[in-house]
């Protein structure tokens, strides 16, 4: 395989003694898009930050297309960034918004309104160019921002939670733009959200953050069903999660004792190990037992109908801390108050190290 | 009770407006004159002493000296101003709280001082009494009004705006030029504004630090000391007309701002 396009090596970096980014090294391949997804405060947008360059890191390097780039201003280095606020230029047009980029690399007036019209029908705003951006909606400045980096054709195109300011069914309409555009360019998008659903709808490569360190990556579909840490299963999408020791490990084949009850599935963590088991809500099973593995009786506390299924939320009978979330088809008769057996099946349930 | 209460009201608001303006009715008023003494009663209007101000040389020179002071040393005022702005908003400096009072403390101190501890200043390093002197000193108490007004305005959406241009490869020269002034365009030119309307009717520095040439507040001194006639009054109401031109261009620069 070719080099990565980009590289970060063991970057570390401290805001005065607060660590943010605690050595963090992340690939990202030509053409592809990249999620960097997590809770405020993750080191997500500390990390698209030295990317782009605005943030020089206190320890590790960063190489673009092979190049170091650690500490390359913003400027000169082959990365644009689409700005949360979007940060156009409120005392120019858009075309000259979308030009300043080739303005400042000195290509002539009529190359640079052509290139910007291009970059504008490309985003579906073609009509937009003699506007000032107050006269233009949160959707289209989003638009014009986006043709304003884009146009400089970067190496890297960096999105700093470029969703977060529009209502959600505006945001789900960007999303698929989004992602359209990046095919369509071949760009590679490093977008920064918290947004989950944002982030498997999008992702090429999904890299879960929390707390200054990259917890999982790869596929989102691989991050769903195969989360590699506890907190990203519980971050990325909803999961039960159930705290257990591991009493006998032989031929693959684990048994963990929890609250409740012993549990066999398959695994490989050694015997007297502290696991937790993690099951996705749509592999919970209420009522009568279906399941190969029987998770004791619940009291289902709350019933919410979301339209395709209901989410139901329960409390076990066995252990009060231990609360079920699951997603049941929509003609189930459940109610809050009711008491249901739980189970779901061996393969379903994530085997994760506590 | 309630008419009696409304009538008071408008007693009072009379009574207010009247103790403020009336000094400068009277003396537009009077400017129109058509007789040697702005007493009553009025025998105007005539614009004979307006006619009077603008045949003296001395006066049409000093306003002409006024005006250049203004300008120019508004125009370094908010330069100087607007510099300083810039670096204190988006650079962190050691002990910055501080340095941004002592930037704004001259707004604090009387004209007087500043006058003097000027000339004595000039006298010591042998700059001549002038109106360079004098404007160097209307740059002294205005840079810090500039300052004020200039870094109020500058918010973080700003950094973000600069950013955005640094990010698309301009120099940093380019990002103030083309990024920041356009976009700080109504403060800067709020500030500028202001100090010209400070500077134009200032009376006290001028007075310490200028001799031969003159501004037009001093000349007015001047012409006062010979006693009262219309014509006092009629420049003062030159005077009066372009600072009310002025505040008014400060008003709609300042408040008549874009949301952005």
């Amino acid at each position: 395989m070719s080099a990565p396009l980009v590289d970060i090596r063991n970057v570390s970096h401290r805001f005065g003694q607060l660590p943010v980014l605690k050595n963090v090294s992340l690939a990202i391949e030509p053409g592809s898009y990249t999620i960097l997804l997590g809770p405020s405060g993750s080191g997500k947008t500390t990390l698209l930050s030295i990317l782009g360059g605005f943030v020089t890191p206190s320890e590790g390097k960063v190489f673009i297309r092979g190049a170091d780039c650690t500490a390359v201003p913003p400027a000169k280095r082959p990365t644009t960034t689409v700005f949360q606020d979007y940060a156009l230029f409120p005392h120019m047009s858009v075309g000259s918004n979308i030009g300043f980029g080739l303005r400042m690399q000195g290509v002539d007036g009529a190359t640079r309104a052509a290139k910007a019209r291009e970059a504008l029908a490309l985003v579906g705003l073609a009509s937009a160019f003699d506007k000032k951006p107050h006269q233009l909606s949160g959707g289209q400045r989003q638009r014009v921002a986006l043709a304003r980096a884009l146009v400089i054709e970067p190496a890297v195109l960096l999105l700093d939670e470029p969703l977060g300011a529009l209502d959600l069914k505006l945001r789900r309409q960007m999303q698929d733009e989004l992602k359209a555009i990046q095919k369509r360019v071949g760009t590679a998008f490093v977008h920064v959200t918290h947004d989950q659903e944002e982030a498997m709808a999008l992702a090429d490569h999904c890299v879960v953050m929390n707390d200054g360190r990259i917890e999982d990556e790869g596929p989102p579909e691989r991050v769903y069903a195969r989360p590699a840490t506890r907190f990203s299963a519980t971050f990325m999408g909803e999961s039960t999660i159930l705290a257990g020791t591991v009493t006998e490990a032989k031929d693959g084949i684990v048994t963990a004792s929890t609250a409740v009850g012993p549990i066999s599935l398959p695994g490989a963590s050694p015997a007297g190990a502290k696991i937790v088991l993690a099951v996705r809500p749509e592999h919970l099973v209420l009522g009568e037992a279906k399941g190969d593995v029987a998770l004791g009786t619940a009291k289902v506390d709350d019933v919410v109908f979301q339209g395709s299924f209901k989410r139901v939320l329960a409390t076990s009978a066995l252990d009060a801390a231990l609360q079920f979330i699951a997603k049941t088809p929509a003609s189930t008769t459940v109610q809050a108050g009711d008491t249901t057996a739980v189970s779901c099946n061996a393969q379903d349930i994530i085997l994760l190290a506590d | 009770m309630r008419a009696a209460a409304r009538f008071a009201a408008w007693v009072y608001a009379i009574a207010v407006y009247g103790f403020i303006f009336l000094p400068v009715v009277v003396l537009v008023l009077f400017s129109l004159q058509a007789t040697s003494f702005p007493i009553p009663p009025f025998t105007g209007p005539s614009l004979r002493w307006y006619q009077a101000v603008l045949s003296d040389t001395r006066l049409t020179s000093a306003l002409v000296n006024s005006l250049l002071v203004a300008v120019l040393s508004s125009l370094a005022s908010v330069t100087l101003g607007f510099l300083s702005a810039w670096g204190f908003s988006r650079f962190v400096l050691p002990g910055s709280a501080f340095l941004r009072g002592l930037i704004t403390l001259p707004l604090t101190v009387s004209y007087l001082i500043i006058g003097m501890g000027l000339l004595v200043l000039f006298n010591w390093a042998g700059v001549p009494k002038s109106l360079l002197a004098a404007g160097i000193g209307h740059v002294v108490i205005n840079l810090p009004l500039c300052f004020a007004i200039i870094y109020s305005q500058m918010g973080d959406h700003q950094i973000n705006i600069e950013r955005a241009a640094r990010d698309l490869g301009a120099a940093e020269w380019k990002v103030l030029l083309m990024i920041t002034v356009p976009v700080m365009a109504p403060a800067i030119f709020a500030g500028f504004f202001l100090s010209m309307t400070f500077s134009w009717d200032e009376f006290v520095i001028s007075f310490l630090l200028t001799r031969f040439e003159t501004t037009l507040p001093v000349e007015i001194w001047n012409l006062l000391r010979s006693g009262l006639n219309p014509k006092t009054n009629a420049v003062g109401s030159l005077v009066f007309a372009v600072s009310i031109v002025l505040v008014v261009f400060f008003e709609l620069t300042l408040l008549r701002r874009k949301p952005a």
